[in-house]
């Protein structure tokens, strides 16, 4: 059991450098932002086969929040890119 | 409350008072009433007899207002008093009704008062206190015409001098009291013998040597006594001639029984004396200025008195040798008569300046048929100041000579005494040519080229000159009357009795007699060969004057301190914060160095796999930060970081950390992209940053010494953890299971308050930036419709 837990991390870890290469690496903002969402994901498997390890329910949580906010982060790096802003609140009502 | 305590506090009350009384009665003028005043007081003083009162303030600190009254204090208390009440008469008919008479006397009377308190103080403190308010009272007295720019610039320059010196008292006051351990100078005294022993000895001595020349303006700090005399004449006649000048001579001679006992003391009291002396005669000779040759005078007559003092502490070096003892004696007989002729001469001076409305020699002459009673006053004072019979400076200018032709001893001797010797000789003989030729410039000759009509000054102006020199006069007489007076200010001077003095007129055929005619003789000719040796005081160049150094060092001080700010008080933060770590990384390094390196014993836990994958993680993350191209890309690599630190505190079990680390750093990172995006365009252009040495010293630098200082204090854990507690009673003392919640809200809920107003202090002030500027924005736009 333990041993297929930390098969798994590594795995998991592995594939998480990946990410991060293509984070560094990708040539456009674009690459960027989709190797983070997946390093985002990778991070709630991490959490949930340490959450195994350490044989503890606390982290959960944290799990669904990391989701909730990696998709938050991911929606509002598309909408910047889209739109140059997150919040479309334009004060003055300027066209 | 003793009599002295209320002869002091008179002039202070007079101080608030009158103000009052001339705001509620302009018709009698003001003078009047602080006339009462020194009147007043020197009837309290001189009933109170020989006393030494106290009257506790501060005891916690030693600041007590102790008062004695001995030999010498009675004698200058008499000179403030007496002088302080003919020249508040003078100044009566002196100044203009027009004048701001209320602060005239208020300062006047604040003077009095400090320096009653000074000439009174057994206690250093009080002392000091009194000191230094002379030095502002003068300065407001010089400044009293605060619409001329010289008046400012002569208070300005006195006050930094006297307050330099007035600090260096406090220094060297202090000193005495952390060696003595005793806030009485009377203790002090006594304890002179142990007192020398002391390795601050000579600190000290130096300290108290440089408050009384400064006061005194001996060389080279007589530099702020000319520029004082634009000051109203009353005022230089009272300050800066009797009184405030006389200071620095009342310190040395109120500290010569306890230091007079070094050698050092007495060479240097008596060659900067002698150096004042003759140096201030010679440039005396030159003056244009009325004034200016009666405050060079001022100076050169301190340094004789400095002088006789120095040669009188031989009485206290040899122990009690009755020949020193003259020294003294003629010292304080020379301060009455100095005080008594030195006050006429300026009243003189003034009234002069009153009746023809300049004070230039140029423009002065033939005043002898216009003027016969100033004359009379005149040449009383002038003749007794080049020390000519039968007035009182003949008398202590004779015993001056003598007391210098005595004082061959151990100190004096060979090359040193022939240099006090040449000296003072010839400083006499400047001195005596100064005075008679500013007789023969002012009174003889031609009439004077001026405007006004010029006519004797009203009897009421003149009564007060008039009566000093009455007393320069009568004293010359009959001298031995003084004898009382100065017999026990110079016990009091040396600390022991003296054999009673007796002056004679003619005391047989002596060096000082034959000195004394040979100067007669010498300067009757210099004065009429004046035009042909008068080129060698332009051989003087213009910077070569303490004017000019003190010039120059205020220059220099200023710009040094405006380059210096300049230089470091930068507009830029990266200065500011370079200057800092720097700080950081020097003070740290410095006291790393001073003790070992030791790192103590590690309870090292074992390192697991993924924490160093982590690690690896984030030092690449915050490379790349370091390293960006772009700032998106850093704000991506920083929001890495974040999520990687959450990632720790999942691995090291905290879960609520985790959580909030994981909100937070989405907001800093959403907040991040928003500033990027309100960047302006010009400078939203994308390079490497630059790489700097210095930044990456440095930034290497608090790396380095903070990773140092962690692995130190890893290494010394001094007492155990707290945490054991929180663990046994979360649940019996606070009902909760979570421990890092119930720490937070319950055990210290405190930080937790605070924490909170911080965020909403945060709150509201973003909300408050925001909307200020809006507003603001929005007045512009209304502007411009």
């Amino acid at each position: 059991m333990t041993i297929i837990v930390v098969i798994a991390l590594i795995v998991v870890v592995v594939s998480m450098f990946g990410f991060l290469y293509r984070a560094v690496k990708g040539p456009s903002v674009a690459d960027r932002v989709v190797a983070l969402d997946a390093l985002g994901i990778s991070l709630m498997a991490v959490i949930a086969l340490f959450s195994i390890l350490l044989n503890t329910t606390h982290y959960i949580s944290i799990m669904m929040l990391l989701a909730i906010l990696s998709f938050l982060g991911t929606v509002s790096f598309a909408k910047f890119m889209d739109k140059g802003e997150i919040i479309e609140y334009d004060r003055h009502h300027r066209q | 409350m003793s009599l002295l305590h209320l002869a002091v506090s008179l002039p202070f009350l007079g101080a608030l008072l009158i103000p009052l009384i001339h705001y509620y009665n302009k018709r009698i003028h003001p003078g009047y009433f602080a006339l009462l005043v020194p009147v007043a007081a020197a009837v309290l003083l001189l009933m109170s007899g020989q006393v030494s009162q106290s009257v506790k303030w501060m005891p916690r600190i030693g600041l007590n207002l102790d008062f004695r009254m001995d030999g010498i204090s009675l004698l200058f208390c008499l000179l403030i008093t007496v002088i302080g009440a003919l020249v508040v008469f003078y100044s009566i008919h002196y100044l203009s009704s027009r004048e701001q008479l209320g602060h005239f006397y208020t300062y006047l009377l604040l003077f009095m008062g400090a320096m009653l308190g000074v000439v009174l103080s057994d206690n250093v403190l009080s002392l000091y206190l009194f000191w230094e308010l002379t030095s502002i009272s003068s300065f407001l007295l010089i400044a009293f015409w605060h619409h001329k720019e010289k008046s400012l610039q002569g208070a300005l320059k006195s006050m930094l001098i006297t307050v330099f010196g007035g600090l260096m008292l406090l220094g060297g006051l202090l000193t005495l009291v952390s060696i003595a351990h005793t806030f009485s100078i009377r203790e002090m005294v006594m304890q002179a013998d142990v007192l020398q022993q002391s390795p601050l000895f000579t600190t000290a001595m130096v300290f108290i040597l440089l408050a009384a020349f400064t006061k005194s303006a001996q060389f080279p700090f007589h530099i702020w006594l000319p520029d004082a005399m634009e000051a109203p004449t009353p005022v230089s006649a009272y300050l800066h001639s009797a009184t405030m000048v006389k200071a620095g001579v009342y310190l040395i001679a109120r500290f010569t029984p306890l230091f007079a006992l070094s050698a050092q003391w007495i060479y240097i009291v008596t060659f900067i004396g002698a150096i004042t002396l003759f140096w201030a005669s010679f440039n005396a000779v030159k003056q244009q200025d009325l004034k200016g040759v009666l405050a060079y005078s001022t100076i050169s007559q301190l340094g004789l008195m400095m002088t006789l003092l120095g040669v009188g502490g031989l009485g206290v070096y040899y122990n009690n040798q009755p020949v020193f003892y003259a020294a003294i004696a003629a010292c304080v007989f020379h301060i009455f008569n100095h005080a008594s002729f030195k006050g006429a001469l300026f009243m003189v001076v003034g009234i002069i300046d009153h009746e023809t409305g300049t004070r230039d020699l140029k423009k002065l002459s033939g005043l002898l048929q216009l003027m016969p009673v100033t004359f009379t006053a005149a040449i009383i004072g002038a003749l007794s100041m080049a020390g000519v019979p039968p007035f009182n400076g003949f008398l202590s200018k004779e015993m001056f000579l003598t007391s210098m032709f005595d004082s061959k001893s151990g100190l004096f001797h060979g090359p040193s005494l022939v240099l006090l010797l040449s000296l003072v000789i010839i400083g006499s003989l400047l001195t005596f040519i100064y005075s008679v030729k500013l007789l023969k410039d002012l009174f003889f000759g031609g009439p004077p080229s001026v405007d006004k009509h010029v006519h004797e000054a009203p009897l009421l102006l003149l009564l007060s000159p008039l009566l000093m020199v009455t007393v320069v006069v009568f004293t010359g007489l009959f001298p031995n009357i003084l004898t009382p007076m100065i017999d026990s200010a110079g016990q009091a001077i040396l600390n022991k009795h003296v054999a009673p003095l007796h002056i004679s007129h003619w005391h047989g055929v002596n060096p000082a007699l034959v000195t004394t005619l040979l100067i007669f003789a010498a300067g009757t000719v210099l004065i009429f060969t004046y035009q042909q040796w008068a080129p060698i005081y332009s051989v003087q160049r213009p910077n070569w004057t303490f004017n000019y150094v003190y010039e120059k060092l205020l220059a220099a001080a200023e710009s040094i301190s405006y380059r210096l700010n300049n230089k470091v008080i930068t507009a830029g933060i990266r200065s500011h914060l370079l200057l800092v770590f720097s700080a950081l990384i020097v003070m740290t390094v410095v006291l790393l160095l001073q003790a070992p390196l030791n790192f103590g014993s590690w309870h090292l836990s074992e390192v697991r796999s993924f924490e160093l994958i982590l690690v690896v993680l984030i030092l690449i993350a915050t490379f790349m930060v370091i390293v960006a191209k772009s700032r998106l890309f850093s704000i991506i690599m920083l929001s890495a970081i974040g999520y990687a630190v959450g990632l720790f505190f999942v691995f090291f079990n905290a879960p609520d950390l985790a959580l909030t680390q994981l909100t937070i750093e989405t907001i800093s990172t959403a907040l991040f992209l928003m500033c990027f995006y309100h960047l302006p365009k010009l400078s939203r252009y994308e390079e490497t940053m630059p790489f700097k040495l210095t930044n990456a010293v440095i930034a290497v630098g608090v790396g380095a010494v903070v990773t140092v200082i962690a692995l130190m204090a890893y290494g010394h854990r001094f007492s155990p953890s707290i945490t054991e507690y929180y663990i046994k009673h979360v649940y019996d003392l606070a009902h909760g299971k979570n421990m890092v919640n119930v720490i937070l809200v319950d055990f210290r809920g405190f930080d937790t308050l605070f924490e909170s107003t911080v965020l909403g202090i945060a709150g509201i002030g973003i909300y408050t930036l925001i909307k200020l500027r809006d507003s603001k924005e929005v007045n512009h736009e209304q502007t411009k419709k």
